[in-house]
């Protein structure tokens, strides 16, 4: 298993009076794309939230590529290299979608051939390339949400459920385009219900319940496990299946 | 379309063909109905009161203008122009009418269509340039509040003092002797430059104030929209206060530069040359406010915070350095607002701007919260249809700007340009 370029270490999460995570252990390690499993309220979207320091960890410590960013302001962690794709996926509604990619390029004007090579993974976001973001389907959207994330490169992509609500078609697309985000080499952690989808992608992958880490190792073992699958994930896998 | 496709239509929550029909005769008939009430007014004015006449061709202009838009779906399509077009023509049509009545030698009343046209349209042009000179001050003084309320969060009810400042320094240059003497001569240079240096320093020294105000007052209760409104109003209250210590309390009578003031005649219209100028800074303000907000990055980043603080962050943007730098925009460009109201009002005193805060609210409430362009024709329906009123039955001037904001918002309660926030 490579270097982590990610570690949380007893990171718990408080939001108002809810105690949401509770000392969850987890490494991402580099160029790697590892899927974080689990039921509803598992405390998923909290722990991607409280990487990027969007919810404040109460206790203990993160570090990324070494180095301690708990307390690191969210601005801060997208400068050094980290992207988030959130699970309502963020896009502005009432900006084109030239003007959120030229949000999203922020250190400049977007390089033209990694644009070449964004749109080549989304070929949609091309034709609606003046449209207002609010108006693209479901899809479109998750499609533009991604492609900000990647306009520029990246050390780590935080990508919460991108599968949620759209068509197989759709969802196909996008294995497509992590698949060939993977051969870049580009560390993603990616939160998901869709059992299918992360075993298409998923490298490493770690389950949460209630709010710790209970289970991490390789994709392929957890995928080739089914009483496994069904200790861990239960009901929802099945209806994901 | 078939009645299926109507069905499916109706079922994507589309109007479908049968609907849109009923809708065309409705549109049709309150055109004919309207026109038909107004030409009979028009004919044989059917009361004695001068007033009845008024309202009732007010009320039947009104319906076959509304007719007349609704045959083109303009309120659905561009909200903001179908309410323009019909404050505009109502207006017209009212002005013409009113001016086209007199009292007759047997006691009645008569209407004259000659009249009507001539002095009419006259008075309507007028009232017309009037109405955008103040509804384009009202904008300028307005803009900022909504920004600062769409990007932040923030209800600013102390921007008003912002406008205060504007004005005072207008006055503490206006009153001095080489301000007096560069705004007496009869130089286009002399009047043009003290005025800029006025906005200059205006602008400086309202954004220096908004600067503290945001780091003292503002900032420890984002989030919170009771505290906000408390701290502003109370850091309102300082301001107008020190100005007051600063300037003293009474009201200042100042003189518009020379080649600003007077007026020039047109045909049968009398024009205000200050109230052209004014037409002029509003429209250049907004024309590069909008340049600003469409065709920079900062103006792409203040569009994406409206929707989202929270995303703006996660791409990298520092969002309180841009909170920082909007308010002080906003507080200058209230004060830029200040000025230009002040050589418009003429008279100076610690509440010209307080006065004119419940303006400013109608105007961000009907344009759409933090929506500029909805601000523009917020400000542009207020000052027009006050003028409109305030020419036809000025007692009822005052309240036509509250009848306008309760129409629009039973209409379209997120105003007439709405900000949408994810």
């Amino acid at each position: 298993m490579a270097e982590p370029l990610l570690r949380l270490e007893g990171v718990h999460t408080h939001i108002g009076h809810y105690h949401i995570l509770h000392g969850v252990d987890l490494t991402v390690p580099e160029g790697e794309l590892t899927m974080l499993l689990g039921r509803n309220g598992a405390g998923k979207t909290t722990t991607l939230r409280t990487i990027m320091n969007l919810w404040k960890a109460s206790q203990g410590r993160i570090t990324f590529g070494g180095n301690d960013i708990t307390q690191t302001p969210t601005y801060e962690l997208a400068k050094s290299g980290m992207a988030y794709v959130p699970e309502d996926m963020g896009v502005f509604h009432l900006l084109s979608v030239r003007e959120n990619m030229e949000l999203a390029a922020r250190s400049g004007p977007i390089d033209p051939d990694r644009l070449e090579w964004v749109v080549g993974l989304f070929p949609a976001l091309k034709k609606f390339w003046t449209k207002e973001a609010g108006t693209l389907s479901g899809g479109q959207k998750q499609m533009l949400s991604i492609a900000r994330a990647l306009i520029e490169p990246r050390k780590l992509m935080l990508v919460d459920e991108p599968t949620k609500g759209l068509a197989p078609a759709i969802i196909n697309e996008l294995v497509g385009a992590f698949q060939q985000l993977k051969e870049t080499h580009t560390t993603v952690l990616l939160v998901e219900q869709n059992f299918n989808f992360a075993q298409a992608l998923g490298d490493s992958v770690a389950v949460m319940d209630d709010g710790v880490v209970v289970h991490t190792g390789a994709m392929a073992d957890l995928a080739a496990d089914e009483a496994l699958q069904t200790r861990l994930l239960g009901l929802s896998l099945d209806s994901h299946q | 379309m078939s009645s299926a496709e109507n069905t499916a239509a109706a079922a994507a929550g589309e109007p479908g063909l049968a609907q849109r029909l009923g809708e065309r005769r409705g549109a049709a008939l309150a055109l004919a109905l309207g026109a038909l009430v107004f030409i009979i007014g028009m004919i044989v004015p059917l009361f004695g009161a001068r007033w009845v006449n008024d309202v009732i061709a007010v009320i039947a202009a009104g319906f076959a203008v509304h007719g007349a838009l609704s045959l083109y779906d303009v309120q659905q399509r561009a909200p903001q122009w179908y309410l323009l077009s019909l404050v505009v023509v109502t207006g017209f049509l009212a002005i013409a009418y009113h001016s086209g009545l007199s009292p007759t030698d047997a006691g009645g009343l008569a209407f004259s269509l000659g009249d009507a046209l001539s002095s009419g349209a006259g008075s309507w042009t007028q009232m017309t340039i009037n109405g955008l000179a103040m509804g384009l001050l009202i904008f300028i003084m307005a803009s900022g509040m909504t920004l600062t309320f769409g990007l932040m969060g923030v209800l600013n009810l102390g921007h008003s003092a912002f406008i205060t400042i504007g004005a005072y320094v207008l006055m503490t240059f206006l009153v001095s002797d080489w301000g007096r003497g560069l705004s007496g001569a009869e130089s286009v240079v002399a009047n043009v430059g003290l005025l800029a240096l006025v906005v200059l320093v205006a602008l400086v020294i309202a954004g220096v104030v908004g600067l503290l105000f945001e780091r003292l007052i503002v900032k420890p209760v984002y989030d919170n929209h009771l505290k906000q409104i408390l701290v502003t109003v109370g850091g309102g209250i300082i301001i107008t206060q020190l100005i007051i210590a600063i300037s003293g309390p009474n009201e200042v009578q100042l003189n518009q530069p020379a080649t600003l003031s007077g007026s020039f005649i047109v045909g049968p219209v009398v024009v205000e040359t200050f109230r052209l100028v004014a037409v002029a800074v509003g429209a250049a303000i907004f024309w590069g406010m909008l340049r600003v907000i469409n065709r920079t990055k900062v103006g792409i980043l203040i569009r994406a915070g409206v929707q989202s603080t929270e995303m703006v962050e996660a791409m990298g943007y520092r969002i309180k350095m841009l909170f920082i730098a909007v308010f002080m925009a906003g507080s200058a460009l209230a004060a830029v607002g200040g000025v230009f109201w002040g050589l418009y009002d003429t008279l100076i005193h610690p509440e010209i701007g307080g006065l004119r805060l419940f303006q400013i609210i109608i105007v961000i409430i009907i344009g759409g919260l933090g929506s500029i362009t909805g601000c523009f024709f917020g400000a542009l329906l207020l000052g027009l249809l006050s003028n409109y009123v305030g020419f036809v039955a000025p007692e009822v001037a005052e309240f036509s700007s509250i009848a306008l904001m309760v129409a629009v918002l039973m209409w379209r309660p997120q105003g007439l340009i709405p900000v949408i926030r994810m």
